[in-house]
């Protein structure tokens, strides 16, 4: 085989180079740039107001003495923890139900799926407001039928829980994605089994779990990088709850009631970075969370490899 | 060697260089001789909505009648965070006007806002007919970036039915009177619950910040040298031991319930206008919402007690602050626009009446129509008053605050069960926090 002569060769790199630069120009500017910016402010005292001044590790050092990061990683680690499975099992145990729907299969994941359309901000006002103790519909029926109902928003305990709860109920993304996992699996695999003797549990454990594995890893990776991330939510229903939605000065005050039992940790790096000026520091709390996330996500990653019998 | 190495690097360094590059630069300002004439166009960005900006939009037509050769663009609904983003950016607006005193000490400690006392010294205008209180919290380390656009006052509400059906004369003037009446006024539930609270101490309810109720016990939150005061002050252990006893005198779990099932601060369901609460911390602000969403209520307005007698008839002092961006376009007519805002004061006396917050021009204080509304005028007395006083700015903002806060919602939790150890880890946490701003 020749070698084609330089000409050509330049000419068909150009037209690579040409048919690749939009996505190339995009990934710079929109993901290398930032990043970059992100990796250099980390070690600078930066307030978006004047110069940058280096600073080294100083930025990272302050987090091993930060009550607000230690608050809001546990916060966000609870999240991850209770979440991010809950969510998971939640989905696969709702496109199951849906499955096995004779009539009207339709209507139902459209019911089940609408409440994903709601805007997070406008969801979490009404959940607010619904469960609101004193005022709200749902603890005034639980009163009816004999229950003093928690303090949902209002308590520390209850709070996280409550954040759950309205996560569950916008399940319809996930609950679409393992419908179509669940509905992919060969009937055949479970006709066999079923000649077999295996019952609804063992079908479930032993077929339906290893088919749609790839879909609950992906959940689990979306999920962790999504509850790491949990911004709206925690912001949006800690003010309200506290009754000073509406306030326009100060920006952590509000955030985390009650108690800072909702003060996750984008909250917190919000706060630095807007409220306090300190965009250096914001940027490291940011390096961390990208570490944090993307180390999660190769954990899974190699696990649910490992598990699978795949080389890791 | 891996030969992508060489590229990726490249890339690096590149990206690095303009991270470098497109960080801000400082410039410097020179302003003109006094006497030159000011023309052209003027960009004013303003937090203010709806009837709020209506008033900007009236005062701003007032000043531009007066000063055909400049034009005003004016953008409301602009807060805090776009501010900073657009002078960051290099496109500031020529004035900016916050809510929040909080941005002080960083927009006068980097430069962000320029230093107005050029102007001020060659336009000669005299800084002492503002108010003492608003003169501190618009300068910053000796450096006077901002101007004080009307003031907030903090006083207390209470309910006149509930006092007298509770057999209290008048507004209490202690701290030690305000307990005993809030126990007189608080009702309980068959079962124990609270159906009425006298007064509701938790810090993180409404306006309860430790900020404004620091005047009563007249706490101070830094000392000399920049370094927090909480630990060291007593008169903070004073506030947060009286506070404690009577949450502990509720019960904090029951608090907490009741305080769950209000309303929100800023709605017609304001626990104060709907009755459940006897006594409240508010600022003159109120006084429109009660006009406005509670027209049956009979209440009064009195300054907040306070622990040492002598100290009574101040509170807590904040408000707007108004400053130029370091990159504004036309300085000059934005220096023109600010003076007219803040020290004319015929336009203060017309902002104050329309926006029903605090005037700050001496002339403004002592108009007869703003004083003519008794509530408004126990107000303006409290700003005037010499207890009176203000959280200072810091270049990390309110960061100080948020933390003590943090210690003292714990501690009214009952999570703190030492509390001068407390106070002593509040102090170095406060310390660290405060240096993220240089």
């Amino acid at each position: 085989m020749t070698a084609k002569p330089l000409g050509v060769r330049v000419r068909q790199n150009a037209t690579t180079l040409s048919f690749l630069a939009p996505a190339l120009i995009g990934i710079a500017v929109f993901f290398l740039y930032p990043l970059v910016s992100a990796v250099y402010f980390s070690f600078t005292k930066f307030d978006l107001l004047s110069v940058p001044k280096w600073v080294g590790l100083d930025n990272y050092k302050r987090m091993a003495d930060d009550p607000f990061l230690l608050q809001s990683v546990r916060n966000t680690l609870w999240m991850v923890v209770v979440f991010v499975p809950v969510r998971i099992v939640a989905a696969i145990g709702l496109s199951m139900l849906l499955t096995q729907l004779k009539r009207g299969a339709g209507f139902f994941r459209t019911i089940f799926y609408l409440p994903a359309l709601v805007p997070p901000v406008a969801a979490t006002i009404a959940f607010v407001y619904l469960l609101k103790p004193g005022t709200g519909p749902v603890n005034h029926f639980l009163e009816k039928i004999g229950i003093d109902g928690p303090l949902w928003f209002n308590s520390p305990a209850w709070a996280k829980p409550s954040l759950v709860l309205l996560g569950l109920w916008a399940i319809g993304d996930l609950m679409i994605i393992f419908l179509a996992g669940v509905l992919g699996v060969p009937e055949s695999l479970y006709e066999a089994a079923e000649l077999d003797g295996a019952n609804a549990w063992h079908r479930f454990w032993s077929i339906t779990v290893p088919t749609i594995r790839p879909v609950i890893l992906f959940a689990a990776v979306t999920g962790v990088i999504y509850t790491l991330q949990y911004f709206d939510q925690a912001a949006v229903a800690g003010s309200i709850a506290s009754g000073q939605a509406t306030v326009g000065g100060g920006i952590a005050s509000n955030f985390g009631y009650p108690e800072g039992s909702t003060f996750t940790y984008p909250l917190w790096l919000y706060t630095v970075g807007f409220g306090y000026h300190a965009l250096g520091y914001a940027n490291a709390l940011a390096m961390a969370l990208f570490v944090v996330a993307l180390g999660i996500t190769v954990i899974l990653l190699r696990r649910a490899k490992a598990f699978s019998g795949e080389e890791s | 060697m891996n030969k992508r190495m060489p590229h990726a690097l490249f890339a690096l360094v590149t990206a690095g260089l303009l991270v470098t590059a497109c960080t801000p630069a400082t410039k410097e300002n020179k302003i003109a001789d006094p006497g030159t004439a000011v023309s052209g166009t003027v960009e004013l960005w303003h937090f203010f909505t709806e009837r709020e900006a209506d008033a900007i939009d009236s005062v701003v037509k007032d000043f531009q009648a007066g000063h055909p050769n400049i034009k005003v663009t004016v953008k409301s609904g602009q807060d805090d965070s776009k501010v900073t983003q657009a002078i960051g950016a290099g496109n500031g607006p020529d004035i900016g006007l916050s809510y929040s005193t909080d941005i002080v000490g960083k927009f006068c400690a980097s430069g962000a806002w320029v230093d107005l006392t050029q102007y001020i010294n060659r336009d000669k205008v005299d800084l002492n007919q503002l108010n003492a209180t608003t003169r501190s919290y618009t300068e910053y380390d000796g450096k006077r970036c901002a101007m004080p656009f009307l003031a907030d006052a903090y006083g207390m509400f209470y309910n006149k039915d509930l006092f007298a059906k509770a057999g209290i004369d008048g507004p209490p003037k202690t701290l030690d009177e305000l307990a005993e009446d809030a126990k007189k006024l608080t009702v309980r539930n068959p079962d124990g619950s609270l159906k009425t609270v006298g007064f509701l101490p938790l810090y993180d309810f409404y306006e309860n910040s430790a900020s404004h109720l620091a005047p009563t016990v007249g706490a101070k939150w830094l000392t000399d040298d920049g370094k927090s005061a909480v630990g060291t002050d007593p008169a903070w252990k004073t506030l947060i031991t009286w506070q404690k006893s009577l949450v502990d005198w509720y019960g904090y779990d029951k608090l907490t319930k009741f305080r769950a099932g209000l309303g929100d601060e800023f709605s017609a369901d304001n626990a104060f206008q709907k009755g459940q609460v006897a006594i409240n911390i508010d600022a003159e602000f109120r006084l429109a919402f009660l006009k406005d969403q509670a027209t049956n209520l009979k209440y009064g307005v009195a300054p907040i007690p306070t622990a040492d007698p002598a100290r009574y008839g101040g509170g807590y002092v904040t408000g707007n602050i108004v400053g130029i961006s370091k990159n504004a376009k036309n300085p000059e007519a934005a220096w023109e626009l600010i003076k007219y805002l803040t020290t004319d004061d015929a336009a203060v006396i017309k902002l104050s009446g329309l926006l029903k917050n605090i005037p700050t021009t001496t002339k403004a204080i002592a108009d007869p129509t703003l004083n003519s509304d008794a509530d408004f005028k126990t107000f303006i007395d409290i700003f005037t008053n010499p207890n009176s006083s203000t959280s200072p700015p810091s270049s990390s903002g309110p960061a100080y605050q948020d933390t003590f806060a943090k210690f003292l919602t714990d501690f009214q939790a009952g999570k703190v069960k030492d509390i001068d150890a407390g106070l002593a880890q509040a102090d170095k946490q406060i310390n660290s926090v405060m240096t993220l701003g240089g």
